[in-house]
């Protein structure tokens, strides 16, 4: 089908997916993320981003069309049988559990692990988030928002996942945090972790991504390398706010 | 601290084990009675604790599940089974029962699970109320020439002594057992997934736990601890009618957890103390209190029960020995969670 050879490690094939029987969400949508990747989801409010996500994690079972992953088709099956594929979804809002600690966030997030010692885990999160470190014996509900992003982000990390996909990592932080967080996304992402990012924050996502797909109300409108999305006249008018 | 603690329980546990030993003799030996039936009480609060602290799923039928252990027991016995053949069977039977109506039930949340829970409950309480030809109706088990038998303990058969301090002891193993296995349980993987589903269920399943399946079994033990509970007092009392299985024993029961603390096990005890104890003490004391209160007084006592629950959820709705992460949840700010 695509001229590709390298078989994707994530298929979206035409997939459809409602709310209840009126809202369709998603309306036909395929997209494919390959080893290694950062692969940007951009749009709009209530242009399917999120619906996507949910559809490839189990949360929602697509109406028709089919999810594969590494070649197996995983729509239909449970969340948690997803999780356990290697699939690590950080949800939109975070999700940390609020009154366990930091420390007992991460231990969650490596249920699925069965080796007895997860020490260099715990020492690869917090290289990368210094301060998680500081904080393990908090409870994650007093935790700052950002804080809560990055927790979020190491929880699934301890997972060690084969995909990692992230839903707003940037929503409602300071811009120096937001700056910040795509330095993490890089950085996982270098350290062999491919990336499905869905973003409102399109300049960002599009700098640290490959290749992006642009959502339009449960169509797919544009597709291609992150940098050509960039300089698209269409993308720079609707999404980076640029005229003309 | 923890030496205190220890201390502090075993203490309690032989002041229990001495207390019917001291009063048995004297003219305060209606108060072993009382005791046993606040343990009753103290062994389905533990049980409910499984789904209404660990895991936070509100139950208002949890009663039947006391019921069905209960005319379980009865019918068995009469039929010639022992205690303690019938302990095993009934609580498997409570347990199937309780996974068919979660498998259908469980994929409610909040309010709605509590009104459903609540229909099982009465369904249950009706249907056992009509069932004439297995649980002759209101009139209760056993029928006339029927007996319930009597516990055998390695040949010494329980409840000869009218003091009730056998049944006394009985229930207090249970308990003690099942605070066991509770802390035990608590402390556990199983305890740790079930305060994550509590806490975020979409971030739980996304981790890869299988919550259906951790819910159902939080729903399952609670309905096994309610028919042992049931088991044991249908052989003491031997006789059970569908009246002492009302939907106000289920909302109590809920009661003593909320006010003790809820997923707290020390709580959970000291709320099926207090709120099963007051009315058996303003029982036995009422001959004192009669002469300034007045004989209708005792009546009242529900009203008292309602003012207690309204302080408390405007004071301390931890409960009065709430669990640590509890507390934390209703006095912590929820910061940045959306």
């Amino acid at each position: 089908m695509t001229t590709n050879p390298v078989k994707p490690l994530l298929e979206v094939k035409n997939v459809h997916a409602v709310y209840g029987r009126k809202i369709r969400a998603l309306k036909g949508v395929s997209v494919e993320l390959h080893a290694g990747e950062i692969v940007a989801l951009i749009g709009n409010n209530g242009a399917g981003k999120t619906t996507m996500l949910k559809t490839i994690s189990g949360i929602l079972t697509p109406e028709s069309g089919e999810v594969l992953y590494q070649g197996r088709r995983i729509s239909g099956m449970e969340p948690h049988r997803i999780a356990r594929l290697g699939i690590a979804h950080v949800p939109e809002g975070r999700h940390v559990f609020p009154r366990l600690t930091v420390m007992e966030n991460l231990e969650m997030g490596a249920y699925c692990r069965k080796e007895a010692s997860l020490l260099d885990e715990y020492r690869r999160i917090f290289d990368l988030f210094p301060l998680l470190g500081r904080r393990r014996a908090q409870l994650a509900g007093t935790l700052s928002g950002g804080e809560q992003q990055m927790l979020a982000m190491g929880r699934a990390l301890m997972a060690s996942p084969k995909l990692l996909m992230l839903d707003e990592p940037s929503m409602g932080l300071s811009p120096a945090l937001v700056d910040k967080i795509f330095d993490i996304i890089r950085k996982i992402n270098q350290l062999g972790t491919p990336i499905f990012l869905v973003e409102q924050n399109a300049r960002k996502a599009l700098q640290v991504a490959s290749r992006g797909y642009v959502l339009e109300t449960g169509n797919l409108a544009l597709s291609g390398s992150a940098s050509n999305l960039l300089h698209n006249k269409a993308v720079r008018h609707a999404y980076l706010g640029i005229a003309g | 601290m923890s030496v205190k603690k220890y201390a502090f329980k075993a203490g309690l546990f032989a002041a229990l084990v001495v207390f019917p030993l001291l009063v048995r003799d004297t003219s305060l030996a209606h108060l072993i009675r009382s005791a046993g039936t606040v343990g009753l009480a103290v062994l389905l609060a533990l049980g409910l604790n499984f789904t209404l602290g660990y895991v936070g799923l509100f139950d208002l039928g949890y009663i039947a599940f006391y019921a069905i252990g209960a005319y379980t027991a009865a019918i068995l016995s009469i039929h010639g089974w022992s205690f303690w053949l019938i302990l095993p069977v009934a609580v498997a039977v409570a347990a199937a029962i309780r996974v068919l109506v979660g498998v259908s039930i469980l994929r409610l949340r909040g309010d709605y699970l509590a009104i459903v829970t609540m229909g099982f409950g009465e369904i249950t309480r009706l249907t056992i109320n009509n069932l004439d030809f297995l649980t002759n109706g209101p009139k209760g088990l056993p029928r006339v020439g029927e007996v319930i038998r009597p516990v055998e303990f390695f040949g010494y058969q329980l409840g000869l002594d009218p003091s009730n301090t056998d049944f006394y002891y009985l229930i207090l193993a249970f308990i003690a057992l099942a605070a066991v296995l509770c802390r035990r349980l608590e402390d556990s993987r199983l305890g740790r997934e079930w305060v994550a589903i509590r806490e975020d269920e979409v971030a739980a399943e996304l981790m890869g736990l299988p919550v259906a399946r951790l819910k159902l079994l939080a729903f399952t033990i609670s309905a096994a601890f309610a028919a042992a509970a049931g088991v044991i007092f249908a052989h003491w009392e031997r006789f059970v009618t569908p009246e002492s299985f009302v939907f106000w024993e289920s909302i109590l029961i809920v009661a003593m957890i909320v006010l003790g603390g809820m997923g707290s096990i020390p709580g959970v005890i000291l709320g099926a103390v207090i709120l099963a104890g007051t009315p058996q003490l303003l029982q036995a004391g009422a001959e004192f209190l009669t002469p300034y209160l007045g004989a209708g007084f005792i009546n009242y006592r529900y009203l008292i029960f309602g003012l207690v629950m309204v302080l408390m959820v405007i004071f301390r709705p931890q409960g009065i020995l709430p669990s640590k992460r509890r507390e934390a949840e209703l006095t912590q700010k929820e910061a940045g969670v959306p």
